[in-house]
């Protein structure tokens, strides 16, 4: 037979050998596919079976979750008290003025709900008129919220906001400084562009002024400097000062991560619409915006997610907000010594919260890749 | 060959980046449905010239004159001077974020103040003309490059500009689609548009220039019609560019 038959002949499908697929062969080539990998992968083993099993025991298997006082967890000190996070669960959710009046916790409850509602289809990628749930989100919820928590209209009484607290207060103040910030950031990032020299330098300091210093700073002085910038008359609130404070610091960090979204965008966007009549306006809000917040929304939830534990930081100014609050909880007397719980409840409620915008920026962040390959 | 009802009139035009002179005294008049052809080396300010002319770039003496508008810092001139003004670019730059269709209909609502339907209505006339009319609803990073500088020229054609500019329009595509793009120019060519295109395609110059200008280094060497431009240059710049371009 010479090589040049002109003869073809098909050679049918056959499947891959049989230890090149399936889960035999993965856990060989990714767990024991050389000696150091080997290793690795025991040494992990070892530490799970070491670590995790007491830790199951302590705060599943043998935890206390019933009664109302701390008896229970004291005659069984093998496990993890939920008793006390159970006791104190509307004080670490809701503060210290709905624990006063339970008759109103209905009012932060039903806040939540409805930012659930709100949130949740905004997830959602085929949801319609996403811009219109996203306007109610940042616009008329704030004035629910206020009117619903805060009180004072339609006949609910008024909660005194220096007494909201817990994740209540954590939601409040980064919900604030997150809505707020975001324009302001947008803003700031647009000026450090801008070619008038004024606009340009005072978004720089801005920028430079407020990234440079610690939050902690930031919060001290906005509660005690900012009433000296204002007539004596007007008292603030102090929840207000700290939303101020927290907004004007997290402001440059969303600037910052714009201003990375807008130095992505091809010079020839700008041009194109400039040759086409277009103003500045009208360039930045129809052509370069939209391509540039989404190329940075990954880093914008980024600031985000730290701006939500950085919120903790209030307890300094004497607000009382998650984790402050777990943590008097666990020094009162009634439940002296079961710290560890108050925390890991604390740290729990965090970790799902930054979990969830971390998932949403991943998310976000593998469908603008798919969107690139397709473009 | 000069119309007396010329469109634009440039005078003196001197442009530096910088110290870097990159305009020279240029003088040059485009009469209403004039085509014009500007060819030259890489570098010589070809584009440079073209863009002063919609005021992507700015000069720092002489006077271009649009329709009579003299361009200046007012920017209510600009915008005037630029919906009147076409341009199509190299790498089409068309906004990757919006449809065709949005593309095509964003500028005359926003800028002419048409409404939607009357924006989108003149956008799919268009589109037909330069024949996209069933990829209207596409984005257009999913069109081939071809298509895409064609939806270009729709997008700058809805602004019903009285001029149209062309830098190098077919530079970046495969030789296959230049003829496409090449023939929907052709056709806008004959409808009566003033052009003035950036390009290399010498095929294109001799059907359709009125016009050739030759540049380098900033000046403009020599203007003529197609065929004394190609069958008799004037100074050996051209005729050493001429045999450049024509030997391949
Ligand atoms: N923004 C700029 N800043 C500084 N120099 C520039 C700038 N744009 C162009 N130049 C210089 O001006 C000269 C003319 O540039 P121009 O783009 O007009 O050339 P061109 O004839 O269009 O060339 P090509 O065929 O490569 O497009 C070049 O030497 C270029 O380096
Ligand atoms: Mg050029």
């Amino acid at each position: 037979m010479s090589l040049n038959s002109n003869k073809f002949e098909r050679i049918p499908d056959r499947l891959p050998p049989i230890n090149s697929i399936g889960w035999v062969a993965w856990v060989k080539q990714n767990l024991f596919g050389s000696v150091s990998n080997t290793l690795i992968t025991l040494l992990f083993f070892y530490l799970i079976f070491l670590y995790i099993p007491p830790f199951l025991d302590w705060a599943v298997f043998n935890a206390n979750i019933s009664g109302t006082d701390r008896s229970v967890c004291d005659d069984n000190k093998s496990g993890a008290c939920w008793t006390f996070v159970k006791v104190r669960i509307e004080q670490l959710l809701f503060g210290l003025y709905f624990t006063l009046n339970p008759d109103q916790t209905w009012r932060p409850i039903l806040a939540f709900i409805v930012f659930a509602c709100l949130l949740i289809p905004l997830v959602i990628e085929r949801t319609p008129h996403k811009k219109w749930l996203l306007l109610t989100l940042i616009i008329l919820y704030p004035v629910f919220f206020v009117s619903v928590v805060g009180g004072g209209v339609f006949g609910i009484p008024e909660s005194d906001a220096s007494q909201w607290g817990g994740l209540l207060l954590t939601f409040a103040l980064a919900f604030v400084g997150i809505v707020l910030a975001l324009p302001l950031g947008i803003l700031l990032a647009l000026g450090r562009r801008s070619k008038m020299p004024i606009v340009r330098s005072f978004s720089i300091i801005y920028i430079e002024f407020w990234r440079g210093t610690p939050l902690i700073t930031i919060l001290f002085m906005a509660s005690v400097m900012l009433p000296l910038f204002f007539p004596s008359g007007v008292e603030f609130d102090k929840v207000v000062r700290a939303m101020i404070g927290i907004t004007l610091f997290q402001s440059a960090y969303t600037a910052e991560a714009v201003r990375g979204g807008l130095q992505a965008i091809d010079k020839g966007q700008t041009e194109a619409s400039m040759a086409l009549g277009m103003g500045y306006w009208q360039q930045t809000i129809f052509i370069i915006l939209p391509q540039a917040l989404r190329i940075s929304i990954p880093s914008i939830v980024n600031t985000f997610i730290a701006l939500f534990k950085d919120t903790s930081l209030v307890s300094i100014i004497g607000l009382l907000d998650l984790l402050k609050i777990a943590q008097n909880s666990s020094r009162s007397l009634d439940w002296n010594g079961y710290d560890i719980e108050a925390y890991m409840f604390a740290g729990l409620v965090f970790w799902m919260f930054c979990f969830g915008m971390s998932m949403y920026s991943q998310k976000l962040e593998r469908k603008l890749d798919t969107d690139r390959n397709t473009e | 060959m000069i119309k007396d009802d010329s469109i634009i009139k440039i005078t003196k035009l001197n442009k530096w980046y910088g110290k870097f002179h990159a305009l020279k005294d240029i003088d040059l008049s485009v009469g209403t449905t004039e085509k014009i052809v500007i060819c030259g080396p890489s570098g010589s300010g070809k584009s440079t010239l073209i863009r002063c002319i919609n005021r992507l770039e700015v000069h720092q003496e002489g006077s271009i004159k649009v329709d009579g508008i003299e361009l200046s810092d007012d920017i209510k001139q600009i915008t005037e001077i630029r919906s009147d003004v076409g341009m199509v670019f190299q790498h089409f730059n068309l906004f990757p974020h919006l449809t065709v269709l949005e593309n095509c209909s964003l500028a005359p609502i926003w800028v002419r103040k048409k409404s939607k339907v009357e924006a989108e209505q003149m956008a799919m006339e268009l589109l037909e003309k330069v024949r996209i009319p069933d990829q209207v609803n596409k984005y257009p990073g999913q069109l081939s490059g071809g298509q895409q500088q064609r939806v270009a020229i729709a997008r700058a054609l809805c602004m019903q500009p009285r001029i149209m500019l062309f830098d190098e329009p077919t530079s970046a595509l495969d030789p296959e689609m230049i003829k496409e793009v090449l023939e929907t120019m052709i056709e806008l060519a004959d409808s009566g548009m003033t052009m003035i295109v950036v390009t290399h395609e010498m095929g294109f110059a001799n059907r359709v220039a009125d016009r050739i200008i030759f540049m380098d280094e900033g000046q403009i060497v020599e203007q003529n019609d197609p065929d004394s431009f190609f069958n008799k240059p004037q100074s050996d710049r051209t005729k050493l560019f001429l045999s450049q371009i024509l030997d391949h």
